[in-house]
């Protein structure tokens, strides 16, 4: 699994996403390449801005009214996402081909009715692939044990607001499996919960997804997280992906400049990343070229002048910079 | 730039405001200056029998009323005695009901929930109601108009007082400065009430509107305002019975009351919309 | 689910106790301690001072106030809210045989309001910024500046007096239907009473449309920013990006938290209707609470006021608690004890 060949589902290209506000053009996307394959857990890792977001709102396309794909192919299993027409992409892709796993469990769910009810809506309206034959309330019970909530009968009834973190955070990586989907994105799903929670979740989640032939896109700014559940992993900084690897190797062997910073910037590779010396950059004027230049010390005026193309550099490691690191 | 210079900026732009202080502005100097601006002063109270129910000409702009008075200068004179009864009732409301806010909200004991309690007692019968009681209670006037409207809508103030005190007091700064030893008073004055000085603002200029309306209906009614006096309300009333001939009787003043609400609306509006950025409704 | 809503049933409606004991003592107050002679404003204009001790004596306001709070409060529980100077029969009949009037108009305003401002409050917050949006709003800020009596008068005399589809006041113009409720349309209905509903419905059109204006406006803005605000929640988000049909997301799952917002103001919208109802029926004449109201102060007719008084705050505080007890049962967070 290296992101390449004809294993691939969901390959984005030069995706370019603007966003058109009172103070002027946000550039928030610049020509991001990504691919992730059957059954690869893909890591996206950045700091807040970086366009990790955009990127996968941009693939479901539920971006906000403001927002425009100027430039860009994105495919799942072939099939061009941008120009499918919008009923089919609700049908077929939304929900069914790719599910997410939103960030806030809290407020991604419908505080006035119960866990319950948003299910089976989903198995209504969404089919159950991932779970096999039944009535609609049977299948909910039984992903309900899939994700190891305990008493699953008692607690359909309740709501958002009576669950725990933890349990509501399962509730939505049931929710996302159920239809059994090709593709999961999670955005961020261990960061409104607290460092024990976090582990069983991140457990539960590997012993989901490994080995079933389902592909995650993981979204996080958290290095240690990422370790342990990506088979790959994206750097991104200010809307541009920099580098991309098979995570020891990322970790061991980094070729990008911002990589390494990123990963010195945190003693043991442990933990989120903190802001790095430098100004980060404004979407509305951003940097030409490579957005990172400004603050890398190995950047000279060609930098400024052209965003380099990904090159590979070993099996499945791809930086995107005219000075590399050595290996 | 300092926060007065940027608030007056973001009010100049803000359309909504800017015409809505126009309108007032308007009122106001017609208020003060009703004396001169009208073409006719002496109908206010001056009656010219010969003169009665002309329509709107060059000499009359709005007509005559059935006492021959000049409608045009009676309203000027009428914007004189609205603007000074919704500006003591509403005056008097802040007075009263902003302190009961910060102490109910600030405190977190019995006073405070009989302080609120009370407020629900006024605010449980329609305003218009408990004002007619009031005012007939004491005698219909002017002046009972103006007590009974500072008695009953002071509770809104207490309200939203009592509520952004409580928000406030969850932030930790406020138990940062008690901590630091500043009596309770000083911490009420000089930290909370700046913060709730905005939607005190809002308020007032929301209840200026309501006030108006509801002076108005009072003067309608003969519960507040009698006649000679030029009330607009008490107009209305007395063209009941001149329709549909004599239109412009009952139809200027009606016109005059919706500007005048309109214009302290609007301001509401605009105000609330620069004070406070937790509303703004423009993003996806 | 069903003990806490029971539970939070009970509660609700033992708060609204010392809600109306309370407007029971401020009406005490004003009635009693404010004027300068509470006798002499019960007997009226046209008693003599023989007449008003007579009355001080009777009705007990020689008495300490202690007692006459504990009189007061005796009256009331025996439903004696004394006798009005107007009709001659007691407040409480008089005020009984005009509810029906008002309730059905201010039913019927209601109705309008909601039926009109929600659906149009939706397409508003849907079709944001849109020619229509504006429009509507330009329409909702100019509606709470208009003064509902003048606005009645205006239609008055457009429809009633220079058009002349409308009669000028009044309920019916025919016999009324046989009473079954007291509200004409109603029983006109379901005694099949053609001539007598239509007639009502004529006579009833005016009166609605100006009363239920400015409710209108407010329901209105709120359904949209409740809308809106919903709208912007993240779970509407994860709705679309899971891909559940739109109808669905709007109709189950959107509604029903922007409703919260709606039937917050219907108990509010509910005051504002009853104040607005005093003016309204004056202005065309309805033979309602209103109506009565007009009439008592034009003879300062005291036991009336304080009757309506009373009376309109406890309705008020009912509306609000069954509007409570609605809240209650749409949003679950708000049964939590």
């Amino acid at each position: 699994m290296d992101g390449s060949g004809n294993n691939v589902l969901l390959n984005v290209n030069r995706l370019t996403v603007h966003f058109h506000t009172d103070r002027g053009l946000v550039r928030a996307l610049d020509h991001a390449d990504l691919r992730v394959s059957r059954g690869e857990v893909v890591g996206l890792i950045g700091e807040s801005g970086s366009g990790k977001s955009t990127l996968a709102r941009s693939v479901l396309r539920i971006l906000p009214f403001s927002a425009e794909i100027a430039e860009g192919e994105i495919s799942l299993s072939g099939e061009d996402l941008l120009a499918m027409k919008e009923s089919d992409l609700n049908n077929r892709v939304r929900g069914r081909g790719i599910t997410l796993i939103p960030q806030d469990p809290f407020t991604s769910l419908n505080p006035v009715y119960s866990i319950g009810t948003q299910m089976e809506d989903i198995v209504r309206w969404k089919g159950s692939a991932g779970i096999g034959e039944g009535p609609a309330g049977a299948k909910v019970i039984e992903i309900l044990e899939r994700v190891q909530i305990p008493s699953p009968r008692d607690q359909i009834g309740k709501y958002p607001h009576q669950l725990s973190g933890g349990q509501r955070q399962r509730i939505l990586i049931a929710m996302a499996l159920l239809p059994g989907p090709a593709l999961v994105i999670a955005d961020e799903p261990t960061t409104a919960l607290d460092v024990t929670v976090e582990a069983q979740i991140l457990q539960l989640m590997k012993s989901l997804v490994l080995g079933k032939g389902i592909s995650v896109l993981f979204i996080t700014h958290d290095l240690g997280v990422a370790s342990q559940i990506c088979h790959r992993i994206v750097v991104m900084y200010a809307g541009q992906d920099m580098e991309e690897a098979p995570v020891d190797v990322l970790f061991s062997n980094p070729r990008h400049p911002y990589t390494k910073e990123l990963l010195e910037s945190l003693p043991n590779a442990e933990g989120t990343i903190r802001d790095i010396p430098g100004e980060v950059p404004n979407l509305i004027q951003p940097p030409p070229g490579c957005r990172f230049h400004p603050r890398c010390s190995r950047a000279n005026n060609l930098c400024a002048l052209v965003l380099p193309e990904k090159k590979t550099v070993a099996e499945g490691h791809r930086v995107r910079c005219l000075y590399p690191l050595e290996a | 730039m300092t926060g007065l210079k940027l608030t007056w900026r973001k009010f100049s732009r803000d359309r909504l405001a800017f015409t809505g202080s126009l309108i007032i502005l308007s009122l106001v100097f017609t208020a003060v200056l009703a004396g001169v601006l009208a073409p006719y002063p002496e109908d206010v109270y001056s009656i010219h029998p010969g003169e009665r129910l002309q329509p709107p000409s060059s000499r009359h702009f709005f007509g005559t009323d059935n006492m021959g008075r000049d409608i045009f200068s009676r309203l000027l004179f009428g914007a004189r005695i609205t603007l000074i009864i919704s500006i003591i009732a509403v005056g008097a409301s802040m007075l009263i009901g902003v302190p009961l806010g910060l102490l109910a909200g600030y405190y977190e004991n019995w006073f405070s929930e009989a302080i609120m309690r009370v407020a629900d007692v006024f605010l449980s019968i329609p305003q218009i109601i408990l004002a007619i009681f009031l005012a007939q209670s004491l005698g219909p006037s002017i002046h009972s108009v103006i007590l009974a409207l500072s008695v009953t809508y002071w509770p809104w103030f207490t309200r939203i007082v009592f509520a952004e005190t409580r928000t406030l007091k969850k932030a930790s700064f406020i138990e940062a400065t008690e901590a630091l030893g500043a009596s309770r008073i000083r911490t009420m004055l000089l930290h909370v009430l700046p913060n709730v000085s905005s939607s005190i603002i809002v308020r007032s200029s929301i209840g200026m509107g309501f006030t108006i309306l509801t002076a108005a209906a009072l003067g309608f009614l003969g519960a507040g305002a009698q006649p000679p006096t030029p009330e607009w309300g008490v107009t209305i009333a007395e063209s009941r019975q001149f329709l549909p001939d004599a239109w412009w009787y009952a139809t200027f003043p009606g016109l005059a009351i919706f500007v005048v609400v309109m214009g302290f609306n609007m301001l509401g509006d605009g105000l609330r919309d620069i004070l406070d950025p937790r509303i703004r409704r423009g993003f996806e | 689910m069903h003990k806490n809503n029971l539970t939070f049933i009970l509660k609700r409606i033992l708060y609204a106790v010392p809600a109306i004991a309370g407007l029971l003592i401020l009406a005490f107050v004003i009635s009693r301690i404010i004027p300068a002679d509470p006798a002499a404003l019960v007997a009226g204009e046209m008693a003599t001072p023989q007449q008003v001790e007579e009355l001080r004596r009777q009705h007990g306001f020689d008495r300490p106030l202690h007692v006459q709070l504990l009189l007061y409060f005796g009256q009331l529980l025996r439903g004696d809210l004394g006798k009005s100077l107007y009709t001659g029969r007691s407040v409480f009949s008089d005020l009984m045989d005009r509810f029906p009037a008002t309730l059905e108009l201010t039913l019927v305003s209601m109705f309008l309001s909601i039926a009109v401002g929600i659906p149009l409050g939706i397409v508003a917050a849907l079709k944001r910024n849109s020619y229509l949006d504006h429009l509507l709003r330009g329409f909702t800020v100019a509606g709470l500046a208009i003064a509902s009596f003048w606005l009645g008068l205006m239609l008055q005399l457009l429809f009633g007096m220079w058009i002349g589809i409308a009669p000028l006041g009044q309920r019916i113009g025919v016999d009324p239907p046989a009473t079954v409720t007291g509200l004409y349309l109603l029983d006109a209905a379901m005694t099949l009473n053609g001539e007598a509903f239509l007639s009502a419905l004529k006579h009833i059109a005016l009166p609605a449309l100006t009363l239920s204006f400015s409710s209108f406006a407010t329901i209105t803005r709120f359904t949209r920013s409740g809308v809106l605000d919903v709208i912007q929640e993240d779970f509407v988000l994860y709705e679309r990006a899971m891909g559940l049909p739109p109808r669905l997301v709007i109709y189950k799952y959107l509604l029903r938290n922007a409703l919260i917002s709606t039937v917050t103001q219907i108990g509010l919208l509910f005051g504002l209707l009853l104040a607005g109802t005093v003016v309204i029926e004056t202005v065309f004449d309805w033979p309602g609470l209103g109506l009565y109201a007009y009439n008592a102060i034009i003879l300062s007719d005291y036991q009336a006021i304080l009757g309506i008084t009373l009376w309109a705050g406890v309705i008020y505080v009912t509306m609000n608690l069954l509007v409570d007890i609605a809240l209650g049962l749409i949003d679950p967070r708000k049964t939590e004890l």
